[in-house]
């Protein structure tokens, strides 16, 4: 079974309080230099069959209808690692 | 026969019953319906109430606004069925499309349940026409994905057509933009909110007053002059 992963992340002009908190918490922990951080989702979809043309068309239709909301989020697919 | 209002039961909801009981004391008829329903039951009216619907997994409202009933619904307020989507059911509604904008966690990460004060901006749609233009009420509010986000010319547009039906008073308790609490559709017969009116409808809970019931009021009239 072939594995696509679609990133989900909210845009980059919605305000991203979680990673803000997280940007926030880093020197505290002693980890310096980091300027900004932006929390997103990943979707590891193991897929049954070929990950053909159709497929992927299936998974971007899934990706725009469900898995991310693109009033406030993009999202990218990736097969194996390979953008589509 | 009294009008029929539909409260929609998704698996998380908690406040389906204080929504059927505050339809009740306005006078009318609440019927409970399931989130499977393929039907609707002739209501004349649907209320989504809050709650947490599929535990909020993946988006707060995203799986719910894929329940066979939300089929009915949607079809329904694009016919000109009022809809009320309050707390997770505004959350719902964004979801669908049939209000634009979303819903995101709170800008201070913080779940916050408090007495909320709201500006009353429009008083034309179906849910409140009993109120007063700029009447101040005071409601109860909790939520932790409670902050309102559209892109810029949508809340130009929302604001220039007079759709921004409650504003935040006195505190923005989540970060939502313009401080916006409620939304309307263009028509005016699917209004969201964030606070909770169907808590203050009764003087002893809540916030001891009766603020929230205008809503169910302003429906009853709707419904009864139709």
């Amino acid at each position: 079974m072939a594995r696509v992963v679609v990133d989900v992340m909210l845009k980059p002009e919605i305000l991203d309080p979680q990673g803000q908190a997280v940007q926030r918490a880093l020197p505290r922990l002693g980890f310096e230099g980091i300027a900004d951080v932006r929390q997103g989702k990943r979707f590891e979809l193991e897929v049954e069959g070929p990950v053909d043309e159709a497929a992927l068309a299936r998974i971007h239709e899934m990706a725009e209808t469900f898995l991310a909301n693109t009033v406030i989020e993009d999202f990218t697919v990736k097969v194996d690692g390979e953008a589509r | 026969m009294t009008a029929r209002v539909g409260v929609i039961t998704f698996p998380g909801t908690l406040d389906d019953r204080d929504t059927q009981r505050a339809v009740r004391i306005a006078g009318l008829e609440p019927v409970p319906l399931w989130h499977r329903d393929k039907d609707l039951q002739q209501v004349d009216a649907v209320v989504l109430p809050g709650g947490f619907s599929y535990g909020d997994y993946l988006r707060a409202g995203a799986i719910s606004r894929f329940s066979p009933v939300m089929e009915k619904v949607i079809e329904g307020a694009r016919e000109g069925m009022p809809v009320l989507g309050i707390c997770n059911g505004f959350q719902v509604l964004t979801e669908t499309h049939l209000l634009p904008g979303a819903m995101l966690r709170n800008n201070h990460l913080h779940f916050i349940c408090r007495d909320q004060k709201l500006r009353v901006e429009n008083t034309d749609t179906a849910w409140t026409s009993d109120y007063e233009a700029g009447q101040e009420i005071s409601v109860p509010l909790k939520n932790i994905d409670g902050r309102y986000v559209a892109d810029e010319r949508t809340l130009d547009m929302l604001e220039a057509e007079g759709r921004v039906a409650f504003r935040y008073v006195d505190v923005n308790p989540n970060g939502s933009l313009r401080d916006i609490a409620g939304i309307t559709n263009e028509a005016g017969n699917v209004v969201g909110l964030m606070p909770h009116p169907e808590h203050a409808v009764e003087p002893l809970v809540g916030t001891g007053r009766t603020d929230g019931l205008g809503f169910f009021t302003s429906i009853l009239k709707k419904l009864v002059n139709a």
